[in-house]
């Protein structure tokens, strides 16, 4: 599979690109910084055994880089079979509401510049006729909670545009897959506590990794949280109001 | 992030404070986030990490290509960040010395907020002091050392049935020159005339043809879920343990081929073992006594151990062949021991008397598994080694900056 990956370098995109790399895949690796793409394209290709992993510039926060990076990685990859995205920032409620530019910078990049990245990646893949676009959204848009009020406004944005994507395009090749992960134990959440069921990015990227390659269009890792956001969903208002999950 | 924080952790298992904040100041860097590999020189071995990297990972992934790494300590859950600053030995110590021996470069955070390389050739002062320094010159944040070719995952390795402490050190000595890997069990509740006796097992990498074809395979891991009660640790139970153990060796001698697993990290088969301690957990004191205070020192330091009625549930004994490049490094010319003592009421004491005798044998204590031992006795025991290791630091950190809860405790910080 030829990937090109927008944030390989740290968590469960980290995770997810050393199992792509370790069975053979070959990666671009998208994102900001060149220095730490480098390094993660240095461990992916010992990991991989092979000396092809390239990288590319292109920012989240700068959507005039999408279209060409996207173009550059299917170039440097000779095709593209998927593309995947893990990118995206967090920050608490408490931090949010303390700083509105924060909470717009956050909006913007989970959602708005996200999609019109993943509408670069559908241009791409549809060009080539077809492919996997995964992209990591979370079980935080699922249930408007206080804890994540704007994170997971952002995130149930993506989701929808998501489940749009797939719907239109699943006959035309595209295999959408939208990730929903709930706590996982990367350095984003280092420092909070881990509730019951925090799971591991190896096995939240092995999950996922299953549903690339069966093109299932949604999947929960760890596994346990696909009841316990059926259960949160189906709880009416006065009991979301009441507690603070 | 390693600019604020002043000690560094990895997984977390060295057996004492080493790795755990001065009350002071709580916060430590978890280093394993950063796990990246850097390089392989598929032609030299050279390879290159950040510190975060487990050894497990490095053999999950290196080993099915022939690599392994030069010194191993005996549980793949250590970061490489870890083996440099504890300087690990392993079972091959008396023939390839400790891991630092090699290393070729390490980049580390020092206390000014520097980023700097530092090797035998480029700062040589901070390069040794860091090596076995306990985390205390700076953030070890990039590794670099020669990989091993292994012709295969197994090892074939040979068992014997030892009858005492003296006839230990003897075949310790015979079977250093001939096998790679060497080091014994024995049982320390024996007295008299079988103290001492145990288990010696040595062991080499088996040669492709020899060994079966493939990876050895991974079977039920049992982890322990809770802490058990104290009393399935007392002297009955760990002298049952250790009478069957011994008896396990039936044959005088027997030999096979094993999964590298079972021959280096036994006790990495069940996860958190050390739950089975109780609440109050366990301390190791593993000492090295010098070569030149003789074949019966061993003796002298079991008999401190028995006449005490301390009961040690393993005990692990090793020569080790040479003394190594970093300045508070433990190994040294001489025989080791590795005792493991449930945490009781009397621990303190056990461990004053221990370090005691371990002092009038000239020896020391191997920091990575200390929590107990006093400050004066630390002192008494490195002597100039402590003077140069202080003058380094005070080069480097003249404020201190990084400490541990260890270093408060033994070096008065």
């Amino acid at each position: 599979m030829r990937v090109a990956f927008l944030g390989a370098t740290k968590g469960m995109g980290r995770a997810l690109a050393r199992q792509m790399a370790e069975r053979g895949d070959t990666i671009c690796l998208l994102g900001r910084n060149i220095v730490d793409l480098e390094r993660s394209a240095a461990d992916l290709s010992v990991r991989g055994a092979t000396d092809s992993v390239g990288s590319v510039a292109c920012d989240l926060e700068n959507p005039e880089t999408f279209a060409s990076a996207i173009e550059a990685a299917r170039e440097a990859l000779g095709g593209l079979d998927a593309v995947v995205v893990t990118a995206g920032v967090f920050a608490t409620q408490e931090e949010l509401e303390a700083d509105p530019a924060l909470a717009e910078r956050l909006l913007r990049i989970n959602f708005s510049n996200t999609v019109m990245f993943c509408e670069a990646a559908k241009k791409a893949l549809l060009e080539e006729g077809g492919g996997a676009l995964c992209v990591f959204s979370s079980v935080a848009g699922e249930r408007g909670r206080k804890p994540v009020i704007l994170y997971g406004a952002a995130k149930a944005g993506l989701t929808r545009y998501l489940e749009g994507l797939d719907h239109k395009h699943r006959a035309d090749g595209l295999r959408v897959v939208t990730v929903k992960p709930g706590f996982v134990k990367t350095s984003m959440t280092a420092g909070l506590d881990p509730p019951p069921f925090a799971g591991e990015p190896d096995a939240v990227a092995q999950r996922v990794l299953g549903a690339i390659d069966r093109g299932a269009p949604v999947v929960y890792a760890p596994a346990p949280w696909r009841l316990i956001m059926a259960v949160i969903r189906a709880l009416p208002r006065a009991i979301m109001r009441r507690i603070n999950f | 992030m390693s600019a604020d924080a002043n000690l560094s952790r990895g997984l977390g298992r060295s057996y004492g404070d080493a790795s755990l904040p001065p009350d002071d100041r709580p916060d430590v860097l978890n280093t394993t986030f950063a796990d990246r590999i850097l390089s392989l020189d598929d032609d030299t071995g050279l390879f290159r990490a950040e510190s975060g990297l487990a050894l497990s990972e490095l053999n999950r992934l290196l080993m099915p290509r022939g690599y392994f790494s030069p010194v191993s300590p005996g549980t793949k859950f250590v970061t490489l960040g870890g083996m440099v600053a504890a300087d690990v030995h392993g079972k091959n110590q008396h023939r390839d010395g400790n891991f630092g021996d090699h290393v070729t470069a390490l980049k580390m955070r020092v206390a000014d907020g520097r980023v700097l390389e530092c090797s035998p050739e480029r700062h040589p002062d901070l390069f040794r002091a860091t090596i076995g320094g306990m985390g205390l010159t700076g953030h070890i944040l990039e590794v670099e050392f020669g990989m091993r070719r292994i012709p295969s995952q197994w090892i074939w390795q040979e068992s014997r049935r030892i009858h005492n402490i003296d006839e230990f050190q003897d075949a310790l000595e015979d079977a250093a020159p001939e096998w790679p890997y060497t080091m014994g069990w024995i049982d320390c509740l024996a007295r008299g005339k079988h103290m001492g006796r145990g288990i010696l097992m040595t062991g080499r990498w088996a040669e492709a043809d020899q060994a079966p074809s493939g990876a050895p395979k991974r079977g039920f891991q049992p982890r322990l879920r809770f802490d058990w009660p104290e009393w399935v640790i007392s002297g009955l139970t760990i002298r049952m343990f250790n009478e069957l153990y011994y008896r396990k060796q039936w044959r005088r001698q027997s030999s096979g081929i094993v999964s590298h697993e079972s021959f280096y990290y036994p006790l990495d088969a069940i996860g958190s073992w050390n739950r089975m301690y109780g609440r109050r957990g366990f301390t190791q004191y593993q000492c090295v006594l010098p070569r030149e205070a003789g074949r019966s020192s061993a003796r002298r330091v079991l008999d401190v151990l028995t006449t005490r009625g301390g009961a040690s549930f393993l005990c692990v004994i090793k020569d080790f062949g040479r003394e190594s490049s970093g300045i508070l490094s433990f190994p040294r010319p001489g025989i080791t021991l590795a005792l493991d003592i449930a945490v009781r009421d009397d621990t303190q004491e056990l461990v004053d008397a221990l370090n005691e005798q371990v002092l009038q044998e000239g020896g020391r204590v191997y920091l990575a598994k200390d929590s107990f031992t006093r400050r004066e006795h630390f002192e008494a025991m490195e002597g100039p080694r402590l003077d140069e290791f202080r003058a380094v630091r005070d080069r480097w950190d003249p404020d201190h900056r990084f400490r541990s809860a260890q270093s408060v405790r033994l070096l008065g910080d």
